[in-house]
This record gives C-alpha cells, structure tokens and sequence, in this order.
C-alpha cells in the first residue's frame, strides 16, 4: 500500500498507456470486422479466405507477433503500435468470425419484409442487418476487451510499457507487491471495461430495453451460448 | 552467430537453417520438446481440474452462476503476471509457473465441458432418463458425446492459450521456445529473434491443426452424419459455441 502511494504517478501513467493499448484495438476491430463479415456473407468465396486467414493469424502466439511485426511495420520494436496492431489482427479475427454467424442468423423474413419495403441492401444492411448483429457483436467485445487487457502485458516483455512493466520489473527486483498491485489494478480495469460494455449495449439497442427477449430466439440463445462459451 | 547479410529477413533465413541450430541441448529441436512438455503437463492438471467440475456443473445445473463468475475472473487475470508472482512467491523450479498456466487453461475447458453437456437437447436427456437410464449413464453415454464438439473445442483453444504463453517461461529461465526471443534481445541477434519467434508461431499452428484432427475424428460418426442436414436451433447453438471457442490468443 505505501509503495502504491508512493509510486501512484508512475502507476497511473503505465495504467493509461495500458488503457490506450487495450481499448484503440477493440475500436479498430469493429470498424474492420463488420465490413469484412458483410463481405464474407454475400460472396462466398472471399468469405474462405477471409475466415481461413483469421483462424491463422490468431493462432500465432502474441509474444512471437509482437516480436514479428516490427519488422513488418518498420517500427521501432519497443513502439506500442506493434501491440496496438497485433491486438487488433486478434480482435478482428475474432469478430469477423462472429459478427458473420450473427448476421447469418438473422431471421429470413426480417430480411424479405425489408426487400419488400423497398429497402436498398445499403440502407437494409445499416438500418436492419447490422442492429440486429449488435448483440453478438457486443458478446465478442466483451470477450475480447478481457483478453486484450490481459494481453497487454505480455508487451512488457520486449519493453513496451503498460501495467506489465509493473511485472517485469517487480520480477527483476524481487518484490511481490509490485506484481499484486499490477494484478489488481489489470483486474479492476477487465472489469470496468466490461461495464463500460455493457452499458454501452443497452445505449445502442433500446428495443432490448423495452421488450425484454425472455423467449430463445436464435440470437439470445447464441449470445448466451458464446458468453459461456468464450 | 555469423551472418552473410544485413538484411533481418536473410538473418532470420540464414538461422533458421543453420544446422547447428538444429541439434544439442540447446537446439530447436529440444526446445520444441521442452516446450510441448510444459503444454501437456499443464494441460494435464487443468483436465484434471476442469472436467470433472464442468461435468458435473453441466449434468445437474448447481453452481452455474459460481463457475460463470469465477471463469470471468480467471479469465481477466494476466498471466504473465501470474507466473512471475507465483515464482516469486513459490520460488524458482518447475511447478510455480505451471501452476500460473493452469490457471490460464481451466477457464476454457471448463466452460467448454459446461457448455458442452448444457447444450445437449434436454428432449435427448429425458429420453434417455425415461429409458431407465442411471445418471451416471445418461452423463457418459448420452450428454458426453452429444456434446463432444464442443467440450473439444474448449480443450482446444486452452491448448492454443497454453502452447502461446509457454513461451513466458523462458524470461525465468525454464527454456522453452522463448529462450530464442530472450537470447535474441540480449544478443542483440536478430536472426535469432525473429527465426525464434516464426518457430513458436510454426509450433503453435502446428498443434492447433493437430487438435482439429482430433476434435474431427473424435466426433461419433452418427452426430455428424445427423447435424448437417438437419439445422434445427441446438445445431446453431453448438455452431455458436464451437466459433466461440475456435480459437483464442
């Protein structure tokens, strides 16, 4: 406790870079996946790809991408955008993943009333396909906003600073406290970020509010389904 | 070692071929056992840990919430922290690290086993049951294998978890395949680095596909043959929990 009082500026600088490193992957990883996954739906074949491409890449284990991708970028290997970038390729992976399953199980006859009420694929996609996906797009930030804040750390290793350096060098020094204060910290920030999500759902899908879906429609059941899940 | 470029993709060529270091103590070779010896050794005690729990959570419904919370807990735990406290604490040798891993392997396979039996078709159970059925039969014979895809698929990504985060394990001097990273940033040798770290992805990659196998063949023949045609929504279910589980860090 007193060391937390007395290194608090250094914490909390390592908490915001930390902070930046988890949370601008999750922002990108939305603005990617759901363009790729609406492309992925309507041509198959790219689809593959696509999907192939991304079980690949988030096999690949975060302390050999972060090492890999410097020499990719060209940046400096102790920069945070190796971390910002590998997290991304990680979230997007994931998401296109699941944001394709949500909008392919988005009921046919949405999809028909909406063609019939002359809705361009455009504007159906903006206003009717891509609300309907918000829930499992959301049970994926979840998921992913966890690992990334956990994942961070690993950055620490190859010398990016976050709450990880907290790790390194309370290893370096031999003092534990260092380390527990790190851990907690990295855990009350999993899970603030979660309520931020969750909050945010309830912003962007007011339907939700009002009718409570107790039923298991297809998209409850696999929103349930990948919380448990993953 | 001697490098006839400054180029760092030639460097990383050039290591990767060289034979010295494919052979010794010291070599990829060994590393790579030493690696997947410290994957299966974790991944043991998690199964340990984690399958019975998850069996019996999924068969009798107790405790959902519990191991709903604790998984998200365990989950936002960073390992890497975890593995230097528990050394710190528990002192250098093997087991404190793993131990760390464990707890980075059982939230998958525990949601995994949980979802897995959960999601069986309580139409089937209750057949089951009305056929006279004991509990114990109706858990191995009926909810086991109905919901293998996915009790695998957890097992699955907590294998890719683990064979990533191993490589942790070399920055307190365990070996492993992150030795090459450690070596390659202290030598400042870049072949070393990046030859090291296209290994672990290679070795990782490796396993995973391995896994698929498995999860492919271990699958009874009558639940593939009947999912495919038929897409009722416990089929969509499975499908949601299987991506969800389909891979991870």
């Amino acid at each position: 406790m007193e060391w937390f009082l007395a290194n608090i500026d250094f914490i909390a600088g390592l908490t915001g870079q930390h902070l930046i490193q988890s949370v601008v992957p999750l922002v990108l990883a939305v603005v990617l996946a759901v363009p790729l996954a609406q492309l992925a739906r309507l041509n198959r074949t790219v689809g593959a790809v696509i999907l192939t491409l991304s079980s690949i890449l988030y096999t690949i284990p975060s302390l050999a991408m972060f090492v890999f991708l410097p020499l990719l970028l060209g940046t400096s290997i102790i920069s945070p955008v190796n971390v910002i970038v590998a997290l991304t390729i990680y979230a997007v992976a994931l998401l296109v993943r699941s944001t394709l399953d949500a909008l392919e199980s988005i009921d046919d006859g949405v999809r028909q009333a909406a063609v019939a009420m002359g809705f361009t694929p455009v504007r159906r996609f903006l206003t009717v396909d891509f609300p309907l996906s918000i829930p499992v797009l959301f049970a994926g930030l979840r998921v992913i906003s966890v690992t990334n804040i956990s994942l961070v750390s690993v950055g620490a290793l190859i010398g990016v600073s976050s709450l990880g350096t907290l790790f390194t060098d309370g290893l370096f020094r031999s003092f534990p406290t260092e380390i527990a204060v790190g851990i907690l910290i990295t855990l009350v920030l999993a899970l603030v970020m979660d309520l931020v999500l969750v909050a945010l759902e309830r912003l962007v899908t007011p339907w939700r509010r009002q009718a409570p879906a107790k039923g298991s429609t297809p998209e409850t059941v696999a929103v349930e389904a990948y919380r448990v899940g993953a | 070692m001697d490098y006839t470029s400054d180029n760092l993709f030639a460097q990383m060529g050039q290591w990767l071929v060289a034979p010295e270091n494919w052979s010794g103590e010291r070599g990829i070779p060994m590393r790579i056992l030493e690696h997947l010896g410290y994957t299966g050794l974790t991944m043991l005690i998690a199964l340990a840990v984690a399958v019975p729990i998850g069996l019996y959570v999924g068969h009798t419904g107790k405790g959902r919430v519990v191991i709903v919370s604790g998984i998200g807990i365990l989950r936002a735990l960073p390992t890497l922290g975890m593995v230097f406290l528990f050394v710190l604490l528990a002192g250098l040798g093997l087991l404190p690290p793993i131990w760390a891993l464990v707890l980075l392997a059982v939230p998958p396979v525990l949601s995994g086993v949980y979802a897995g039996i959960a999601s069986v078709n309580r139409d089937t159970v209750d057949a089951a049951r009305a056929m006279g059925m004991s509990e114990a039969q109706i858990l191995f014979r009926v909810e086991v294998p109905n919901g293998l895809p996915v009790i695998l698929g957890g097992v699955r990504a907590a294998v890719l978890q683990v064979v990533a985060t191993v490589a942790v394990v070399a920055y307190i001097n365990l070996g492993g395949l992150g030795v090459f990273l450690v070596e390659g940033t202290q030598l400042r040798d870049y072949g070393r680095l990046f030859g090291g770290a296209v290994v672990i992805g290679v070795v990782a990659i490796a396993v995973d596909l391995l896994m698929a196998l498995v999860q492919k063949f271990a699958v009874s023949p009558g639940l593939r043959a009947g999912r495919a045609p038929v897409r009722t929504q416990d089929s969509g279910r499975q499908k949601a929990v299987a991506s969800a589980q389909g891979g991870t860090t």
